[in-house]
């Protein structure tokens, strides 16, 4: 059974139209990767699954019981609000210490525990938050843009995580991301979206649609292929030109 | 004679029961930045009180329906084109002003506004107290009930969203612990320094505290010192109760963070 099943959603806030006629499945084991320009309905989308926006019209049917693990784009803690990593932990669910060391290790972010969150460097706070968002024992892990703010190795380093989250727990991980050719390359299917979904597919199918060079231009697919060449370490003819690109980039 | 027969005692008594319920509550109100909404629903008292006067009902029940009426509208309203801060001075003043007016109506009762606007510990009853105890441990309840949930909405709307807690239902509780306290502590501090009794003990006890429990905890106790201590001085120096204790609350305030600067300093002066 699918995790999560949208059909021909449409939602309206104030009057405009952030999405509409989306239909979409969410499967276990997956990583869907949605990538649009600003404004595009992306975190409208995820918003409606998590039931924090309501449909207009059409349906977001979710898994009954299904528990989600979310990582937010951004979290404000209030200066007045002392909250320590492991306290944060615990929300909404206490959990034991052992628990707590173990998702906090999943997450990359052992040791970190009796550190205050608003101390915590923007790549660790990330990974606190993927590690709160673990513990619930996710079936789908929502990420929004959650390497906002990371440099290009830490936030690689992130999806590799990910990746490694996903190949433990085989959960299903729905995100939204900026960052086209790092998360397009760590997804099995990409979404891509302005305001409906453009188009859809493999990384590499979804790359050379005319709909998202529409969107993105051209650019992007050297960069995709850079990063599958560091992945795979193959070297094959016709790609000296981004081999020397990643030479150029690793300088 | 039973201990509640002596006037101090059932003052001092009062001062710990409003205490238990702000101090924690105070907590979440400057978590959630709610400072001025906490202010606009003790303004909103005094029209409590001269309506219940009207209706000769009782004031805890007149306050409490009007705090009530105005946090909700204020909740129902946040989100519709003005700024929360805008639609706080609109409410809060308007239903101060409606209130004083509503007050100078009401004929052959003469009433001492300063009691209700300083608040008169002094005067507390036997019904008072067990008014107040029984709010006080409502809230205490109702607070500890929700705490995990209501933590969660305060991080994060979305964070509390994903995990099947409604974040306006919260907002809700919190809602109603806000007018409950109102409508006991006016008769402790007053309308006008209710406010105060809800945040400085509260930012007092950030300096002190490392967690979110630790922090509801220390304030309860710097809001317990407070009221005694006020309730102390006030009766050695003839001054009002109400405000003497919101003076000795400041005092706290400037007490802990002045020393946590001087132990930071001094820590880094000896650190290595």
């Amino acid at each position: 059974m699918n995790l999560v099943h949208i059909e021909n959603l449409t939602v309206r806030h104030g009057g405009l139209t952030a999405l509409h006629g989306v239909n979409l499945d969410l499967r276990a084991g997956e990583i869907v990767t949605v990538v649009g320009p600003n404004g595009s309905g992306k975190s409208t989308l995820l918003k409606s699954i998590i039931g924090a926006l309501k449909p207009t019209s059409g349906k977001v049917n979710r898994k009954p019981g299904l528990r989600i693990g979310y990582v937010p784009q951004k979290l404000h803690i209030d200066p007045t609000l002392p909250l320590t990593v492991r306290r944060f932990l615990s929300l909404p669910k206490r959990v034991s210490n052992s628990q707590a060391a173990e998702a906090l290790e999943q997450a990359g972010a052992g040791h970190l525990d009796k550190q205050q969150m608003n101390s915590l460097s923007g790549g660790q706070f990330q990974r606190v938050l993927l590690a709160r968002a673990l513990l619930c024992k996710p079936e789908l892990l929502i990420l929004d843009e959650a390497t906002q703010g990371l440099d290009q190795p830490g936030s690689a380093a992130f999806y590799q995580q990910i990746e490694d989250v996903r190949r433990n727990l085989g959960c299903g991980v729905l995100m939204v991301s900026h960052e086209l050719h790092v998360v397009m390359a760590a997804s099995d299917r990409v979404i891509c979206m302005n305001g409906h979904i453009c188009c859809e597919g493999e990384p590499e199918h979804v790359a050379t649609a005319p709909e998202y060079r529409a969107l993105f231009g051209t650019g992007t697919q050297g960069a995709l292929a850079l990063y599958r060449h560091e992945h795979n370490h193959s070297h094959d003819q016709g790609c000296d030109h981004d081999n020397h690109l990643r030479d150029a980039a690793a300088e | 004679m039973s201990l509640l027969d002596n006037f101090l005692a059932r003052a001092a008594l009062a001062g710990i029961g409003v205490s238990l319920a702000a101090a924690p509550l105070g907590c979440f109100v400057i978590w959630r930045r709610m400072a001025y909404f906490g202010d606009a629903t003790a303004h909103a008292a005094i029209l409590g009180v001269a309506l219940s006067l009207a209706f000769s009902t009782s004031i805890f029940a007149g306050v409490l329906v009007v705090s009530l009426v105005i946090a909700l509208l204020i909740t129902q309203l946040s989100g519709r084109g003005y700024a929360m801060d805008t639609l706080l001075g609109v409410l809060a003043h308007s239903a101060l002003a409606f209130g004083l007016v509503a007050v100078s109506f009401l004929q052959g009762i003469r009433i001492d506004l300063t009691g209700y606007l300083f608040g008169d510990i002094l005067a507390v009853g036997k019904t008072d107290l067990a008014v107040i105890w029984a709010s006080a441990v409502l809230v205490l309840v109702l607070l500890s009930w929700r705490w995990s949930a209501l933590m969660t909405a305060t991080l994060n709307p979305d964070l509390a969203h994903a995990a099947g807690i409604d974040p306006r239902r919260e907002q809700l509780v919190l809602t109603v612990a806000l007018a409950l306290v109102v409508a006991v502590a006016i008769k402790v501090v007053g309308a006008l320094l209710i406010g105060a009794l809800l945040i400085i003990p509260a930012a007092s006890a950030r300096a002190l505290a490392p967690t979110p429990e630790r922090m509801a905890l220390v304030a309860t106790g710097l809001a317990m010192t407070a009221a005694l201590a006020g309730l102390q001085a006030s009766y050695s120096f003839d001054t009002p109760t109400g405000p003497t204790i919101v003076c000795v609350a400041a005092a706290l305030f400037a007490v802990t963070n002045l020393g946590v600067s001087i132990r930071a300093a001094f820590r880094k002066r000896t650190a290595p």
